[in-house]
């Protein structure tokens, strides 16, 4: 470019590169627990490189930047050392709103001072390209802002999960959206934005906070893993929108990866359900549940409801149980009672196994992070393509707080709304222990499970944690 | 650098991202989450540029920028020390077999 007023020295370019490197390389660490906790090393590295170097090439207003690095920081580690682990999902979601606002910031800054920025001609005006990658970058941002708030508020249950269905949602939607891609394209054009001057990137600026509420208002709660991940994914394309106005290396990497990474689960969690991601961004799954009532009137079928002590007796006896954890596990907080379970059942000389299916919780992951908190050494936890096939032989299956992912509608029933979700064969287990707080709740596809109907199912009808103190108690008394 | 050297750095950092990314074990799908969260707060690079830029001439158009800049700055680091801080508690938790939890009770 002609116009070299921001034009960088070539060492600069190389730092930022070295700081992309190693960002991929922190996500490279991630292959396995070993080499993670190095990983997430070479990703700090990398940010320190990335923020050393641009400090050094505009040292200036210094005092005031390292005050509001240390308000952030100091804001940032306390929150995450303070944060339960149960409330990941929700932090996360907070985090992402985070990255969508600064993107927001950023945009706008570029936009009211370019030269600062070295994205203007000789006559003062802002580049073309320059202003497509701002629009963009700041209507990304802003949808994943506004999204992610809605996400972090349907989490921590300040906020009904349930899908909230706006009239003619659909057309409105797109409509904006295209409103939104018009806009940015007139933006790009226009005399008086090139300038700095004039409404237009207000207007997409405001439209993109809308569209983010009216796209996750109507998902619900079931379907958050793929939200999440999806709004993973839209802050890694914020960052590299501003990385292209920026011209900047380092962001451009670690835009690509972030988005590629929360494109990629997004993608799991929906093979996962057996549902195509736009089905899930359209929303309403589980909305259908309470119209479907009459089913659930019908006569009552009957089950057999059994006491800690009948499940304490019967897991004392077996030579393999296999526990399948759910989100209801993640809301009473049983982690911790189950993991003391898992011990003495093994102190008995019962072989344990923890069975997760990919979206059991509410993000990718969640119960794998919540055995790990409550010490269940990893190599005992098991996905679902890995242990599935063992529920043939195995004695017990323990289910808790877990259910759509262990109904086996799933495989046969075409009209069920879950129809070819893989699930967790768990009624191929010769006693299913079922623990549920009530029989009422038929988890969020609103489906009935007939596990819990099955000869060889037994309920535990109560809290989880509770019951798997009472189990223990139960183990710890009748054991010796 | 020009528009398209930027493209193709793009392009091919997905493809990066995206092998890089199915190699991530499903255990650790949730640190991942936590870590692109953190890096991709790479964008105070922007912050920190509009910031220092603003505060050179805050009379003139800078004082807005600086202020803007700031502010992402701040969120940014939330971000940056919260998304590490937090990957890092939650791998520190991650263990094998051998070493017996015998601490309590």
């Amino acid at each position: 470019m002609e116009h070299a007023v921001a034009a960088t020295p070539a060492w600069a370019v190389l730092a930022y590169l070295v700081a992309g490197v190693l960002f991929i390389l922190s996500l490279r660490g991630l292959s396995s627990p070993e080499s993670s906790q190095a990983g997430n090393r070479n990703g700090m590295i990398g940010m320190a490189v990335a923020v050393g170097t641009t400090l050094i090439l505009h040292p200036t207003g210094l005092p005031l930047i390292i005050g509001a690095i240390a308000i952030g920081g100091g804001i940032g580690w306390v929150i995450a050392q303070r944060i339960q682990m149960t409330a990941m999902p929700e932090l996360v979601a907070g985090f992402h709103s985070l990255v969508g606002m600064a993107a927001v910031l950023v945009g706008c800054a570029a936009y009211l001072n370019p030269a600062a920025f070295g994205i203007v001609d000789e006559a003062g005006a802002i580049l073309a390209v320059s202003r497509v990658e701002m629009g963009l970058g700041v209507a990304i941002g802003a949808i994943t802002f506004s999204g992610s708030i809605i996400a972090f508020l349907k989490l921590s249950g300040r906020m009904s999960g349930s899908p909230i269905l706006l009239p003619g949602r659909h057309v409105l939607n797109l409509g904006v959206l295209a409103g939104i891609l018009i806009l940015t394209g007139v933006f790009a054009f226009d005399a008086a934005a090139a300038m700095g001057q004039g409404p237009l990137l207000w207007i997409i600026l405001g439209l993109s906070f809308v569209i983010g509420v009216t796209l996750i208002i109507p998902i619900g709660g079931a379907d958050m893993p793929v939200v999440i991940s999806m709004l993973n994914s839209y802050s890694g394309w914020a960052a590299a929108a501003m990385g292209f106005t920026l011209q900047n290396t380092a962001m451009i990497i670690t835009g690509a990866l972030v988005g590629s990474s929360g494109a990629i689960l997004s993608y799991i969690m929906c093979r996962a359900m057996n549902r195509s991601f736009i089905s899930v961004i359209a929303g309403g799954f589980g909305a259908e549940a309470d119209a479907g009532g009459p089913k659930a009137a019908g006569p009552a079928k009957s089950y057999k409801a059994g006491s800690a002590d009948d499940a304490a007796f019967i897991m004392q006896n077996a030579e393999s149980v296999i526990i399948v954890p759910g989100y209801g596990m993640a809301v009473s907080q049983a982690q911790h009672a189950l993991r003391e379970m898992g011990d003495l059942l093994k102190k008995e000389g019962v072989s344990v196994k923890y069975a997760i299916h990919p979206v059991a919780g509410r993000m990718p992951g969640h119960m794998n992070v919540l055995l790990a908190e409550a010490n269940v050494p990893y190599d005992e936890v098991f996905e679902l393509e890995d242990i599935n096939s063992e529920f043939g032989q195995c004695d017990v299956a323990f289910v808790i707080g877990a259910n759509d992912v262990t109904n086996p509608l799933a495989k046969t029933d075409k009209t069920s709304p879950i129809y070819g979700m893989p699930i967790l064969d768990v009624e191929k287990a010769k006693t299913v222990l079922f623990v549920k707080r009530s029989m009422g709740g038929v988890g969020y596809a609103g489906v009935d499970n007939p596990v819990f109907y099955a000869d060889n199912t037994m309920m535990l009808l109560a809290d989880a944690k509770k019951m798997v103190e009472n189990i223990v108690k139960g183990l710890n008394g009748g054991g010796h | 650098m020009d528009f398209l050297s930027i493209l193709s750095i793009f392009v091919l950092a997905v493809f990066v991202g995206y092998y890089v990314v199915w190699s991530v074990t499903p255990a650790l799908h949730t640190p991942l989450m936590a870590v692109t969260n953190a890096i991709s707060s790479v964008i105070i690079v922007g912050a920190l540029i509009a910031a220092a830029e603003g505060a050179k001439a805050v009379s003139e158009s800078g004082g807005i920028s600086l202020w803007l800049g700031l502010l992402g700055v701040v969120l940014a680091s939330i971000n940056i020390f919260g998304g590490f801080a937090v990957t890092r508690r939650m791998l520190a938790m991650y263990k094998k077999k051998d070493k017996k939890p015998a601490a309590s009770k």
